[in-house]
């Protein structure tokens, strides 16, 4: 298969895959541009597997969620969902779909994948997996995580994670990413193949630890501050609203008892029965239309939620920044006072104090011929070092360049999708109003019959 | 009818709407509507009414005549035992002035002329060294020739409502007595007097008066109209009058001792009656609770819907190119909260008093119940006398004649009385659920209008902006 070049940290793909997903509208043009951009890179960019989906057009569903008990790894036995993702490839000409691929995968799986990509691509906004547990639950909805809801949004939440990777015009062309969704055994053991783990930095999970940066890209700063806010504002934002629904379901549901109570009553009416009776049931019509409502407005806290966890994303990307900067200021220091000792022996002027310093005063001076190999090591290291500090430097501003440019998506990307899910939210409103509006109407009816 | 904003409402003295036929008239709107009916013969059509025995508080000597004849058998038992009954409807009235014709208005349930008009209002807080208390204001207007005025402002306290009461049902043991609203809420009550409790009261005083004034036996009822125009000193020395408290606690032991044997033989109408009041009862408990709770529902609601808003607002100041979206989310929201507001009022003030009215009426018909057993256990009671002892048969002959009018007096005064208040209860109910329909509606539609022109505003935006681009 391929070869994996050496300094390069990514592993060569195939064509990027261009998905159909839901938000069909926005990826057309994405994808047709990746299209484009693929075809003028030609076979040289990156080595082709055997399925050649150059220009083909793929369809990425997670379709179904499964119950299963295995083993786990310390051999107790243990209940997970598993997730059917299934890949179909759709020719041009006829729009008719074939499916390629199906596996089965685990939650867990996800997640190493994304973790992998994490490290792989620091300096993309990583897309965000749907929640490991349920959040942000108001009181009719379950924490469960085998609760079925919970399962079919988080099937939902799992499949919308994979097509934006799919649309990435970077990440879309990662192996792993392609392995992900056609090599169902063995997958785990590739990933681990990779060795990413080591190649973590660890630092970055330390979200805690401060680094004294002098001097960070601005934006970078600013992002930071940005993604904090999102973050907190999101979330109370969520909190809040579970607390509405959780209300607004009351108010509904206690309709109902209406329903049951004029219908008693209704038995010991003559003129009124009929009315009593029929206004009760559209009561009771009333208090269940909140079921469907809030099951809509849930997929509406699942957007947000995802913008909420994007914000995490967004904070990774400043901290590598960071630790970028961090690192290539130390190197920078590292070198001036390397400069400075070898110019000091150089010279015999002893401004700074050092360990060396001292032990010649204290136990006499060293050889001419002892100075000349120190200031000669000195000579290396401060040659590696500047050389160190240059591709430093050039890192650090490819990864600057890099990660604003994936910032500048994504921040179209997060502004298409607010606005569309704050108009979708006021859709769901008129719907709830509209119903509400119907029933009330076939009530009144009823009561002015009595 | 106006459509039912909250806010309108308590300008009158009368505080809530007109519902039904027993509603609160508009006394303010009474007075200026005055279009003279044109002789002492004009419409009265209390013979045709739809509803026997309606309201036949009319001034006009003709509608009497009319009313007479339907109740006529009632009113002429009335007459033969005054101790039983205090009726004084006898006298022929001829308006004797055109001020008389001034209050006439009509509506569309009820084509009877009405001519006494009563508002509760001004509740006033008094503080002596014994007691604090509340008076409330009552202004009665009428054209009625036994008041020897036409307008008669006076205060009283729950107290003499209280008497009043007494006094009815005293007076009238079989007649439905409109419900008083309770000496104090149980549970959930701070202070006697705060402000919303003292609202509800007045305007639950206010209906209780109207009521009596369209009953059309209670309406002409004497103590009813001491209560109304008697000075403060005048209804003490009055309410000393008549049957002392022994005399009543020795009623009570009877009416006890009597409710202890147990109804032999209810007629089968009353049977009936009452099988609908229990299950009514309990029926209408059940909706005031769940009325109450909607309420409760719709206010924990409101208070969560109004930190909802100024989130989005918050999360505005962060987005630039979200302002707009955001702010018209926010803006939406806060509009829903201040219709959820009109709806809990439309609701606080059609729905709950109205229901809860019925809730007090329904233990109001039980007692009505019992003491038309009682009086039918007396009846009973001496029967068996007659038959077992065969002692003092005149004596008991003649009592039980007596008592036989008596039964059948108050039999058939329920009987009338039931009808009647079928029928209101029937348009009361329908009135109280039809407003609380009508608020819903108009709530869901404000809400719809607010939401869907924030749509508007934001496709109109994506239109202009694709445009921008394509430009």
């Amino acid at each position: 298969m391929e070869q994996a070049p050496a300094d390069r940290e990514r592993l060569p793909q195939p064509a990027p895959l261009e998905p159909l997903g839901r938000r069909a509208a926005g990826l057309e043009s994405v994808a047709g541009a990746e299209a484009e951009r693929a075809r003028d890179e030609g076979p040289g960019d990156g080595m082709m597997t055997e399925n050649n989906f150059w220009l083909k057009k793929i369809e990425i569903s997670v379709s179904e969620a499964e119950k299963r008990t295995g083993r786990n790894a310390m051999n107790m036995q243990e209940t997970y969902t598993a997730y059917l993702i299934e890949t179909r490839s759709v020719e041009h000409i006829d729009g008719q779909s074939v499916l390629t691929d199906s596996l089965w995968r685990r939650y867990s799986e996800f997640e190493l994948l994304r973790n992998y990509l994490l490290v792989y691509y620091p300096h993309i906004v990583v897309p965000p997996l749907p929640e490991k547990r349920a959040e942000f639950v108001w009181h009719k909805l379950s924490a469960d995580n085998m609760d079925p809801d919970f399962v079919e949004r988080r099937r939902i939440g799992l499949e919308n994670f994979l097509l934006r990777v799919a649309s990435h015009p970077i990440l879309c062309r990662d192996k792993i990413f392609y392995l992900f969704l056609t090599q169902e055994g063995n997958w785990k053991e590739t990933v681990n193949e990779t060795g990413f783990q080591l190649k973590a930095d660890s630092r970055l999970k330390a979200l805690n630890a401060t680094f004294r940066v002098k001097n960070p890209d601005k934006r970078f700063t600013e992002l930071k501050h940005y993604s904090d806010e999102l973050q907190s504002v999101i979330s109370h934002l969520l909190r809040v609203r579970a607390r509405v629904a959780d209300r607004l379901y009351g108010v509904y549901k206690v309709h109902g008892n209406y329903g049951r109570v004029f219908s008693e009553w209704s038995a010991i009416e003559k003129e009124m029965g009929d009315g009593l009776q029929s206004a009760g049931h559209h009561m009771d019509v009333y208090a269940s239309s909140i079921d469907d409502i809030l099951e809509d407005e849930e997929h509406y806290a699942d957007q947000l939620k995802e913008y909420l966890f994007y914000a995490e994303a967004l904070r990774a990307v400043c901290r590598k920044h960071e630790l970028t900067q961090y690192d290539l200021e130390m190197a920078a220091q590292d070198l001036a006072s390397k400069k400075q000792q070898c110019e000091e022996l150089a010279t015999g002027t002893v401004r700074t104090f050092s360990l060396k310093g001292m032990t010649t005063k204290l136990f006499g001076q060293e050889t001419p011929e002892q100075r000349e190999a120190r200031i000669k090591v000195l000579e290396e290291q401060i040659n590696e070092g500047e050389q160190q500090l240059k591709s430093k430097n050039l890192e650090g501003r490819e990864f600057v360049k890099n990660a604003w440019a994936d910032i500048e998506r994504f921040k179209e990307q997060k502004n298409r999708d607010l606005k569309e899910a704050l108009i979708s939210y006021a859709i769901m409103q008129i719907s709830m109003c509209k119903k509400g509006i119907q029933v009330w109407t076939n009530a009144k009816e009823c009561f002015s019959k009595m | 009818m106006g459509t039912l904003g909250g806010a309108g409402l308590a300008a009158a003295a009368c505080g809530a709407r007109t519902l039904g036929m027993e509603g609160e008239r508009r006394a303010s709107q009474a007075r200026s509507s005055g279009l003279p009916a044109g002789g002492a013969g004009g419409e009265s059509p209390g013979g045709d009414a739809p509803l026997p025995g309606s309201s036949g508080s009319s001034a006009l000597l003709q509608a009497e005549v009319l009313d007479l004849d339907e109740d006529e058998d009632d009113l002429e038992v009335f007459s033969k035992d005054a101790s039983l009954m205090d009726m004084n409807s006898f006298s022929p009235m001829m308006p004797t002035s055109p001020l008389s014709m001034i209050n006439q208005v009509k509506f569309e349930d009820e084509p009877d002329l009405k001519d006494l008009f009563i508002t509760v209002d001004e509740p006033e807080s008094h503080v002596t060294t014994i007691e604090t208390f509340i008076t409330y204001r009552i202004i009665t207007k009428t054209s009625r020739g036994e008041f020897d005025s036409s307008e008669f402002e006076v205060r009283r306290r729950y107290q003499d409502f209280l008497w009043l009461k007494e006094k009815l049902e005293e007076a009238h043991p079989t007649l439905i007595i409109p419900p008083l609203p309770e000496k104090f809420i149980v549970k959930g009550m701070v202070e006697r007097f705060n402000d919303d409790f003292i609202e509800t009261r007045r305007k639950a005083l206010h209906k209780f008066l109207n009521r009596i004034a369209d009953h059309p036996t209670l309406t002409f009822n004497e103590d009813f109209k001491v209560f109304l125009t008697a000075q403060a000193w005048e209804l003490s020395s009055h309410k000393k009058q008549g049957p002392g408290l022994f005399s009543r606690m020795g009623q009570t032991v009877r009416a006890v001792a009597l409710s202890m044997r147990g109804v032999k033989s209810r007629p089968e109408e009353f049977m009936e009656m009452n099988n609908f009041i229990e299950i009514f009862s309990q029926k209408i408990n059940l909706i005031d609770k769940i009325s109450q709770r909607i309420y409760k529902e719709q206010r924990e609601y409101l208070d969560e819907m109004k930190e909802y808003g100024p989130i989005h607002i918050l999360w505005s100041a962060s987005e630039e190119d979200l302002v707009d979206s955001l702010k018209g989310v926010a803006s939406c929201l806060d509009k829903c909260c201040k219709t959820t507001e009109e709806r809990m009022s439309g609701l606080s003030e059609a729905l709950l008093p109205v229901i809860h009215e019925y809730v007090l009426y329904s233990e109001m018909l039980m007692g009505v119940m019992k003491r038309r057993d009682q009086i039918q256990a007396e009846l009973d009671s001496k029967v068996e006398a007659l038959t077992s002892k065969k002692a003092d048969t005149d004596l008991l002959t003649e009592e039980i004649g007596k008592l036989e009018d008596k039964v059948e007096c108050a039999n058939n005064a329920l009987k009338a009385d039931w009808e009647r208040w079928k029928q209101n209860m029937q348009n009361d109910i329908k009135s109280a659920f039809t407003n609380m329909a009508e608020e819903n509606i108009h709530y869901y539609e404000q809400c719809l209008a607010t939401w869907e022109s924030f749509l508007t505003s934001q496709t109109d935006l994506h239109l202009e902006e694709d445009s921008e681009d394509k430009l």
